[in-house]
């Protein structure tokens, strides 16, 4: 500090110069010294904050990696204690699951989300906002009891049905809420100049500030599918778990979390190997299907362009 | 398309206040027939409609936001195929008064107007009539340029259109051709097309809202300050246009630049706003006269910037 401060106040003594320059006092060090400190602790906690997804991708391929083989996608399970054996209906049950829990919730939160964004009054808006939040917030065991008596109660078993209305309930307020977000980024300046041109209101939504919207609602809606894909509680009492590949939405039905939950907690070290590998199929499955979709998205928008 | 029968007395050689034109036998209705209009104008490939516009008479006119009062009683009478100005100080109602005119006004939350705007004899407020109808009759341009985001320059061409479900390509293609040569842009785009519309400069966006505004073929052109946001030339090349685009369409804008009123305007109304914080009308007449020689003490004080 001293060392700047003498080298500018020797030129500030150079002959000829007309305007003194400002020579940084210890008020200016002091500034430099708390901008370094501020920026240090914003930088240790920007990789606090993406440590553990490193550490959890890691641990997971490292312990995954292993018992991870053709046969664990392919065959279903064997009794335990014996060798072999794998997840397959639990990667065909959290397709068909997360499938259809996502095409049930979302045009469902879309819609809710236009309807508070664009048709609801500031109170009913309010309101409804408030409910999709206090949903949002439900412990999703507790969906999972209400879709028991919902689905399972009135058919009388168990289903894979059951379990992807769980599901559908718990994307619901994480997508209407974005979409509500989203459209309410879109500047008002852009519809009325949809107005302007005659445009009626509800065309104006669905054809203008709805793909000014897109790009953000898809990514609600990848954040909702990622969401779901790794809830365990949902599909306990619901889809309960199946042995057997099984592709009947009016039978229980294997799930990988549920498969995870199972063999983690279980005494036999296959099955945590078996855990284990079927964590990282998740993982992967998640991450494959978001970039999938961003590139599809991104191919769209630079062939429009 | 002719909106009149017989050919329109001049208003620009007619500097007394003309009798408002008979309401004439009109091709078609004010009502709710969205999208019927615009086929029906984009079939026609006559190049520089002449005489197009039709006159807007603005009755006893109030409007508000909530209870609040912000324009007082207008009455003011837009003569066809003329460029008619409306300047006043900030907060006058200026802006107010052409969102009245295309009901953009009850646009936004809690605002709402009292009194007649009649468009070819057709009060636009009359119950039963259709905003979107009257908007698609009387064009608008912002303040700030504001193309569809999404949308390629193109397409932002062609939206009304589109949007009204018209999707013959060699109509569109002509449409968005003719709107871009008359808003003057079509030299600078002809070649990026497929561009999107955010990624032209500031002044050729607000060309391209203008060329977006007249390719549904309103009657009337409203322009809200459409030069403010921009810098000397592209404001230049936007005065131009207003003169050239005079010939085809009724034209208001509202502007806060006492010279480009001179410039650009055959008539220009005067508002300011009174003790109640409401505008009201002081004087209107022709350019030069309200420049010159103004009837109402108000009016000169503005004009010679001893106030607003």
């Amino acid at each position: 500090m001293s060392g700047a401060d003498g080298t500018l106040a020797g030129a500030a003594r150079l002959p000829g110069a007309g305007i003194p320059p400002r020579v940084p006092g210890r008020n200016m060090a002091r500034r430099r010294t708390t901008d370094r400190v501020m920026r240090a602790l914003l930088g240790i906690a920007a990789v606090i904050a993406a440590v553990p997804l490193v550490l959890v991708l890691l641990y997971v391929l490292v312990q995954g990696l292993p018992a991870l083989n053709l046969a664990l996608l392919t065959q279903a399970p064997v009794p335990a204690g014996f060798p072999g054996g794998g997840v397959a209906p639990a990667v065909v049950g959290t397709l068909i699951m997360v499938g259809l829990g996502t095409l049930i919730g979302t045009p469902i939160a879309v819609l809710a989300g236009i309807y508070v964004r664009e048709y609801a009054g500031g109170r009913g808006a309010t309101l409804i906002r408030f409910l999709v939040d206090v949903l949002a917030g439900v412990p999703t065991i507790a969906i999972g009891l209400f879709a028991y008596g919902l689905v399972v109660v009135p058919m009388g078993s168990f289903s894979a049905l059951a379990g992807a209305v769980a599901l559908a309930v718990i994307i619901i307020p994480i997508v209407a809420r974005i979409t509500d977000e989203m459209l309410g980024l879109v500047p008002g300046s852009v519809r009325e100049a949809a107005y302007a041109l005659g445009i009626p209101p509800w065309k104006t939504i669905v054809r203008v500030v709805l793909p000014a919207a897109s790009g953000g609602i898809v990514t609600g809606i990848l954040l909702g599918v990622a969401r779901i894909a790794g809830e365990t509680a949902p599909l306990i009492f619901t889809a309960l778990g199946n042995d057997r590949v099984s592709t009947a939405l009016g039978e229980p039905m294997d799930a990988l979390p549920l498969r995870i939950w199972v063999y983690a907690s279980g005494p036999y070290d296959s099955w945590h190997a078996q855990a284990w590998a079927a964590s990282l199929v998740l993982v992967f499955l998640v991450l494959a299907f978001s970039l999938l979709t961003r590139l599809a998205l991104r191919r769209r928008g630079a062939a429009r362009t | 398309m002719p909106l009149m029968t017989e050919p329109t007395t001049d208003a620009r050689v007619d500097p007394a206040p003309s009798p408002v034109p008979a309401p004439a036998p009109r091709t078609h209705a004010v009502g709710p027939v969205p999208g019927a209009r615009a086929i029906e104008v984009a079939r026609r490939s006559d190049e520089p409609v002449q005489d197009a516009g039709v006159g807007v008479e603005i009755e006893h006119l109030d409007a508000y936001y909530g209870n609040r009062r912000v324009l007082r009683d207008i009455t003011l009478t837009v003569h066809p195929n003329s460029v008619t100005a409306i300047i006043g100080p900030s907060g006058c109602g200026k802006s107010t008064l052409i969102r009245c005119l295309n009901r953009m006004h009850e646009v936004t939350p809690g605002a709402r107007v009292a009194g007649e705007v009649r468009l070819d004899g057709d009060d636009i407020y009359a119950p039963g009539v259709d905003p979107v109808v009257v908007r698609q009759r009387i064009g608008m341009v912002f303040q700030r340029p504001n193309p569809f985001p999404t949308m390629s320059i193109y397409d932002n061409v062609v939206a009304g259109l589109k949007l009204a479900g018209i999707r013959d390509r060699s109509l569109l293609d002509e449409v968005a051709e003719r709107s871009l040569r008359r808003a003057a842009l079509w030299d600078e785009v002809r070649d990026k097309l497929s561009a999107p519309g955010g990624a032209l400069s500031g002044g050729q966006q607000q060309r391209l809202c203008i060329a977006r505004a007249i390719a549904v073929e309103p009657e009337v052109v409203l322009m809200d300050e459409p030069a403010s946001a921009l810098d000397p030339m592209s404001t230049l090349k936007i005065e131009e246009l207003i003169a050239a685009l005079r010939a085809s369409y009724t034209i208001v804008i509202v502007t806060h630049n006492m010279q480009q009123a001179a410039r650009v305007s055959d008539r220009t109304a005067f508002l300011t706003v009174g003790d109640d914080r409401s505008g009201f009308l002081v004087e209107e007449g022709p350019t030069a006269q309200i420049f010159t020689n103004p009837r109402r003490q108000l009016t000169e004080d503005y004009i010679s910037g001893r106030f607003g």
